[in-house]
């Protein structure tokens, strides 16, 4: 009866048409599969013979069991992330709640931040569209289960980069985007100068961060107690610390000066003078989508080589037409890069234009023409004797 | 004229016309079908989680997402903000759960006393005769029965206890005890040498309470007179170990908090989080609680107070004697399920920052780990399992309270 039922069956998805013979010999993923249940029942409706009803109602029940089965049965899955993001229209990327200078949602519902900038990077790439990028807002603790579930196609949530996660979590960093560390941030009155005075203090923390860890570390090592008062998202932080909850807040140098900007009276709070771990930033892809993963670390090279190459979004039509052939490579003009990653000539030409090279996304959201007035440090590119260095570009 | 048959001839005709008009094949028997429908279901559950269960792990394997449990046995490396054991940040994953179900059990022990005792408090107020004390028990139950609990948790921690001074500008009690935006600060007494001999004479006081009011018992049933139970048994609870105490020397030292540094040490710290989730389960189950008190006490008949008063008994001895008992039975099994709903609601420990089991376990162990099945499954486990506990003594308690058929 199966044999029978199947016989005259070819089934009909967006990227294929074979036999269901065919089908169930293949290796296909769930989201596949689902798309094949509901092209099923409309085939059905439409060839719908007039009498031999059961028969069909029988037939389509054995089908839609058989393909559950090998659904359940298909084993690995490997998600093609850009097919997604194309059909879809849009980018969906993993942001934080709410950081000034990183991701932050300003009073029309815009986001901006160097984070978001990466998004934004990549939606210009994959669909020459910076701004088609739905946002999700994350809290530390949701953010990798929202990765891995694939609520999210990238996350670029000022996240540290460390081997447990890299290793254990089913992630991939695609790069640093900033490289931070760990610092305190103490109010003036209380007259420390130095984290070696804080012996007995208590500590706002973010629950779930990297620096959970580190200070930790820090203080086991100088053999110093603290009380850590962890909360869940950085502005309860703020909250803790600014009513007295806490003597100080520990997080990331960037997210304490853009919390310290947050504070009721910025001139109060004061940051120390150490830093107590490394904490290299960046964006993050599920493991098991190399092309999705190339795509997205692609990006992030294409801004800081486009800095090391003087391009910029003023600029890059000119060069694209009249610059040298590392300008042209870059920009589409010469050349293959575009067509390696799966994406059009213009990818990174498309970043540029729209997002901006990676000083300029620097400048305009955690530098000096932002109110954190972040030194661009070891953030700096190599040529400039900072740390950020693109990879060859050919 | 009709003959009644009796059950036995209707069983017997039955099976006689049954077994003429079908087979007797094995199939048709219809204990060895029931056999199979039973075996054919477990069969496919079993398939049916099986697969579930292959697949997962298969798919966690390909996206090089770890499993197991080996990673209780790992160090933590992070610190909690309270335990009630010893805990260091190079304690294992296993401990963090361990401090953190301990936490869980405290506050939801701390819930179910105080929200038992708002609840009976303003639901018997109900039926007060003082207009003030009525009206006073339905605001109250109005308002936190109606804002939403996590508002109430917020409320309790960002609008009252983080208005509190700061730690060097503490209110305080005698020097003795301390309340700052840090929590309150209590003195501790440090028991000596002979100490453990005040604790027996208290185990002692509470022993002698349930032998004292068997005996009051025995005794009025005998006599008709009354014994002063409640009066005694407060006596015996303060004056046993007050004897022995003082018999002893007074083996205990006290041990006040004191500002040293950025904080106060010693003696016992209520931390704020502890505090303002504590509040807010009480006060909102309370008003549950209220609720199905005041649905006991209507529950029975007017009659039974008519019929008190008629036997000369005073008001609040109607209440304490006739209608509570009888209403127990409408409000044990009301009661069961709101200590659920209160345990259950503990969770939201997390929105501000108290290490409760949730917190501290899916919330930063999960995150660390990102081992999220097993995390999330054992937590499970455990909510499950303290809630069964919970039911399970409920309905001990509520077949005590039932109506016994004599």
């Amino acid at each position: 009866m199966l044999a029978l039922g199947i016989k005259d069956y070819l089934i009909k998805t967006p990227r294929y048409t074979v036999t269901f013979r065919q089908f169930l010999t293949m290796n296909v993923d769930e989201n596949d599969s689902l798309k094949i249940v509901g092209t099923l029942v409309a085939v059905e409706k439409e060839q719908q013979p007039t009498q031999k009803r059961i028969y069909i109602m029988a037939k389509k029940a054995l089908l839609t069991a058989s393909i559950l089965a090998a659904t359940m049965t298909a084993g690995a899955v490997q998600a093609a992330t850009l097919d997604d993001v194309k059909s879809r229209g849009t980018l969906t990327c993993g942001v934080s709640t709410g950081l000034a200078g990183f991701s932050q949602k300003d009073e029309n519902g815009k986001w901006s931040g160097l984070d978001v900038d990466m998004c934004r990077a990549v939606a210009a790439a994959v669909l020459g569209d910076s701004e088609a990028v739905q946002y999700k807002p994350l809290t530390a603790k949701e953010r990798f289960t929202a990765l891995a579930s694939g609520e999210i196609d990238m996350l670029s949530r000022n996240t540290t980069w460390t081997h447990t996660r890299d290793t254990s979590l089913g992630i991939n960093f695609a790069g640093t985007n900033y490289y931070d560390g760990a610092s305190f941030m103490v109010m003036k009155d209380l007259g420390v100068s130095s984290a070696t005075e804080l012996d007995g203090a208590n500590a706002c923390i973010q629950a779930g961060t990297s620096t959970e860890l580190a200070i930790a570390d820090y203080f086991r090592e100088n053999g110093m107690s603290y009380k850590a008062v962890t909360f869940d998202t950085s502005d309860q932080t703020r909250q803790g610390f600014e009513s007295g909850r806490c003597d100080f807040l520990t997080s990331d140098g960037s997210q304490l000066a853009a919390l310290r900007i947050g504070l009721a009276n910025p001139g109060n709070a004061v940051i120390l003078p150490e830093v107590i771990s490394k904490e290299p930033l960046g964006p993050v892809v599920r493991q098991g989508d190399d092309q999705w993963f190339n795509i997205v670390k692609w990006s992030l090279n294409a801004m800081i080589e486009a800095e090391e190459q003087k391009v910029t979004s003023a600029n890059a039509a000119d060069m694209k037409a009249n610059g040298n052939p590392a300008n042209k490579r870059l920009l589409g003009a010469e050349g293959e890069l575009g067509a390696n990653l799966g994406l059009s000539a213009d990818w990174a030409y498309n970043i540029i234009t729209q997002v901006g090279n990676y000083s300029e996304s620097f400048e305009r959201n955690v530098g000096m023409d932002s109110p954190l007035k972040l030194a661009r440090g070891i953030n700096a590119s190599w040529r400039d004797g900072g740390i950020l260095y693109a990879p060859a570009m050919r | 004229m009709f003959k009644q048959k009796t059950i036995e001839e209707v069983k017997s005709a039955s099976r006689k016309s049954s077994s003429g008009t079908t087979s007797n094949a094995f199939y048709n028997n219809p204990r060895i079908r029931g056999f199979f429908y039973q075996i054919a279901l477990v069969a496919g559950l079993l398939y049916f989680f099986g697969t579930i269960i292959g697949n997962t792990l298969a798919n966690m394997e390909a996206t090089g997402i770890k499993t197991g449990f080996d990673f209780l046995g790992a160090a933590a490396g992070y610190d909690v903000l309270m335990s009630l054991i010893s805990f260091e940040s190079t304690d294992t994953y296993g401990r963090i759960f361990v401090v953190g179900f301990l936490n869980t059990l405290l506050v939801s022990a701390i819930g179910i006393f105080f929200a038992t005792l708002l609840g009976f408090i303003f639901g018997v107020a109900h039926f007060s005769h003082n207009w003030l004390i009525r009206k006073i028990a339905l605001v109250y139950v109005e308002i936190f029965r109606n804002v939403p609990l996590l508002l109430q948790v917020f409320f309790w921690y960002f609008a009252v206890l983080s208005s509190l001074p700061g730690a060097r500008q503490s209110l305080s009690l005698g020097e003795a005890v301390f309340l700052n935006v840090r929590g309150l600060y209590l003195p501790k007494l440090i028991g000596g040498d002979l100490s453990s001999l005040v604790w027996i004479a208290l185990g002692a006081a509470v022993a002698g309470i349930f032998v004292l009011r068997r005996w009051a018992k025995k005794r009025q049933e005998l006599t008709g007179q009354q014994f002063p139970v409640l009066k005694t048994s407060i006596a015996m609870v303060i004056l046993f170990p007050l004897i022995v105490a003082a018999l002893t020397g007074f083996p205990f030292t006290v041990e006040y908090p004191a500002l040293k540094g950025f904080n106060y040490f010693g003696g016992i710290t209520v931390i704020p989080e502890l505090m303002s989730l504590a509040i807010a389960l009480s006060v909102y189950t309370g008003a549950f609680i209220a609720e199905a008190v005041r649905a006991g006490v209507q529950s029975i008949p007017h009659g039974q107070t008519e019929a008190a008063r008629s036997i000369g008994l005073r008001e609040n001895k109607i209440m304490s004697l006739i209608i509570v008992p009888q209403a127990m039975r409408v409000i044990v099994p009301l009661l069961n399920s709101e200590y659920q709903s209160l345990v259950k609601n503990s969770t939201l420990a997390a929105a501000v920052g108290y290490p409760d089991l949730f917190n501290v376990f899916v919330g930063t162990a999960l995150n660390q780990t990102g081992q999220a099945i097993e995390t999330i499954f054992m937590t499970i486990i455990v909510y499950f399992v303290v809630n069964m506990v919970i039911s399970f003594l409920m309905n001990r308690f509520n077949s005590a309270v039932a109506l016994v058929s004599r």
